[in-house]
């Protein structure tokens, strides 16, 4: 049995590791001597509202932080804390126009295009179309990201597999597939394109307790097995504890605080009989429940 | 070298996706190839009514070409739209893929699917109608045909930045936009019929110049150099200018989505 998940845990890391852009790789090789991710001071503001009630918000306030190669960093956060604007300003989904990204010593500002052959992103909502099978749906990804045709057909068929997904379903349409079968085809989407930081922006929200529990157990093999660096957000405090080696949290836009479990746990004991929780540091530095919900700013464009 | 060959390979993936999606929305595809094939019968059928050969093949021309530059413009202007009903806008914007590459890969699969669907309305009228097309010039309906779909293509790549603009709106105004070139582009009729002011604005539209063209080479036999400079020549002016001027534009509607956050929302 051991040897079984050996082999299989192999498996992930050969996919991992096998060179995508061979024609690319001296461009974008990450050294790793620089850090995985280095934020300074991002801050990123929207205009919301109509042209008579216009207003500022700013979804990241003055956020800095650096992951080093083979990290997991968890962000915590309230719906609306800014965790997804985060990762879409990581992700060049959206522009920085305050503060600064790297991604292995590449400027997001300056290098859009390796940042972009370095990243992939796992999104809450399995971004597909629905209507094209699993097999379709990789392929288009292996070619947009340049893996060529007949690897990413033998490979999107072990990582399927190996996230449980049979040989039989991957060619009927995504949208007959549970979300919990599609979520797991949206992360074997990344790993096909061998991202050496791979963020994953609540991958297990919304999944049942069983898809939830595989999904984070191939997280686990990834973390044991590799050096892959990872941004995980969620919502969920165990999902965390049990995954990251790092936490940020974040409120209203702000790192609030930084740390391991145990450093965080610490920092917030006071003495408390059995010690802290990660629930008692949520409210200990936000003020709140991690379940309670901020409202979004609509952006009334129209 | 390499980099070509990598950028060409991104543009098939927008050509294969397209294709597969067209054949899992095969219904929908057999659905709207029935209405523009019976469109294209309902217009032509007027000029049999009126017992007139020449007007037969202007409408014929005018119906079954409309749906070729219709169709390219559609899949070319609607490309951000359709992403985004799918949810995988982000997803295709994220990617290490150079935009011209994927604007590239989508006017491939438009050329090609308007050339299959207008392939089949053509077909059906002619044998419908039993047209004599023996003095018609090929090489110039064709010829014309190449030309335009760039300027058409050009016209689509500024199209297709409303939607990234506008998130809702912008879908109506691609329509509006469309509506506005079959207006005044003489599709069914020649533009010396309309109002002055309206055949200022048609001088700006490719399609009046592909029409009236295509109309000129299939009925009158005319050869391609006897309409080079006016026909084709405005044709090339304006492939020149669009397309340049669609990805420079479409660049700067994409960095206004990233700054205030259009590429997410679903529309």
């Amino acid at each position: 049995m051991a040897s079984h998940t050996t082999q299989e845990h192999t498996e992930v890391v050969t996919t991992l590791e096998r060179p995508v852009y061979a024609d690319m790789s001296v461009e974008v090789a990450p050294d790793p001597a620089v850090p995985a991710l280095l934020i300074e001071h991002l801050t990123k503001r929207f205009e919301v509202g109509n042209r008579r009630k216009r207003k500022t918000v700013i979804a990241v306030n003055d956020v800095s932080l650096r992951m080093e190669r083979g990290e997991i960093y968890g962000l915590l956060g309230a719906n609306g804390s800014g965790k997804s604007t985060f990762i879409r300003l990581v992700s060049t989904l959206l522009s920085v126009e305050e503060g600064r990204v790297e991604v292995f010593g590449h400027d997001i500002a300056r290098d859009e295009m390796a940042v972009k052959r370095l990243i992939n992103r796992v999104s809450v909502d399995a971004a597909f179309f629905k209507k094209l099978s699993p097999a379709e749906n990789l392929m288009y990804a292996a070619r947009l990201y340049g893996v060529d045709a007949r690897y990413a057909r033998s490979e999107m068929v072990r990582i399927l597999n190996r996230l449980g997904i049979s040989s039989t379903r991957i060619n009927r349409p995504l949208e007959q597939m549970s979300r919990g079968m599609q979520q797991k085809v949206s992360i074997a989407r990344a790993f096909l394109t061998s991202p050496v930081l791979l963020l994953l922006d609540e991958p297990t929200t919304g999944l049942d307790p069983r898809s939830k529990l595989e999904v984070q157990e191939f997280v686990e093999e990834i973390r044991d097995q590799h050096d892959a660096t990872i941004v995980l957000t969620t919502h969920d405090l165990e999902e965390a504890e049990r995954l990251c080696s790092r936490i940020g949290l974040l409120n209203e836009g702000r790192l609030v605080a930084e740390g391991t479990v145990e450093e965080l746990k610490a920092g917030v004991s006071n003495g408390r009989p059995g010690g802290a929780t990660m629930h008692d540091v949520f409210m200990a530095y936000t003020g709140r429940s991690l379940d309670d919900d901020v409202e979004e700013p609509a952006n009334d464009d129209e | 070298m390499a980099l070509l060959t990598r950028e060409l390979r991104a543009s098939y993936a927008f050509v294969e996706r397209n294709f597969n999606l067209s054949k899992r929305y095969w219904g929908w595809e057999v659905a709207f190839l029935v209405y523009s094939v019976a469109g294209a019968l309902a217009v032509t059928l007027i000029g049999l009514d009126q017992d007139n050969a020449r007007l037969i093949l202007s409408l014929m021309i005018g119906a079954t070409f409309w749906n070729y530059l219709s169709v390219v413009f559609s899949v070319v202007a609607e490309q951000i739209s359709w992403e985004r009903w799918e949810g995988t806008l982000e997803y295709t914007m994220m990617a290490p893929v150079r935009r011209v590459s994927q604007l590239f890969g989508s006017t491939v699969f438009a050329v090609l699917w308007g050339l299959l669907h207008t392939s089949v309305v053509l077909i059906v009228l002619v044998l419908f109608f039993g047209i004599d097309l023996s003095r018609a010039d090929f090489l110039t309906a064709g010829v014309l045909m190449a030309v335009g779909s760039l300027s058409i293509i050009g016209i689509g790549m500024i199209a297709a930045t409303l939607p990234l603009i506008w998130v809702e709106r912008g879908d109506q105004m691609v329509f509006v936009l469309q509506s506005l070139l079959l207006l005044i582009s003489g599709v069914y009729y020649s533009v010396t019929i309309l109002p002055e002011w309206m055949q200022v604005i048609a001088a700006f539209s490719p399609a009046t110049y592909i029409l009236d063209g295509i109309r000129l080479g299939l009925i009158d036999g005319a050869p391609v150099t006897s309409i080079g400079f006016s026909h084709l020549l405005p044709l090339v002016v304006m492939a020149v200018v669009f397309i340049p001027l669609g990805a420079w534009i479409f660049a700067r509607a994409e960095a206004y989505a990233k700054r205030t956050g259009k590429l997410k929302r679903v529309g």
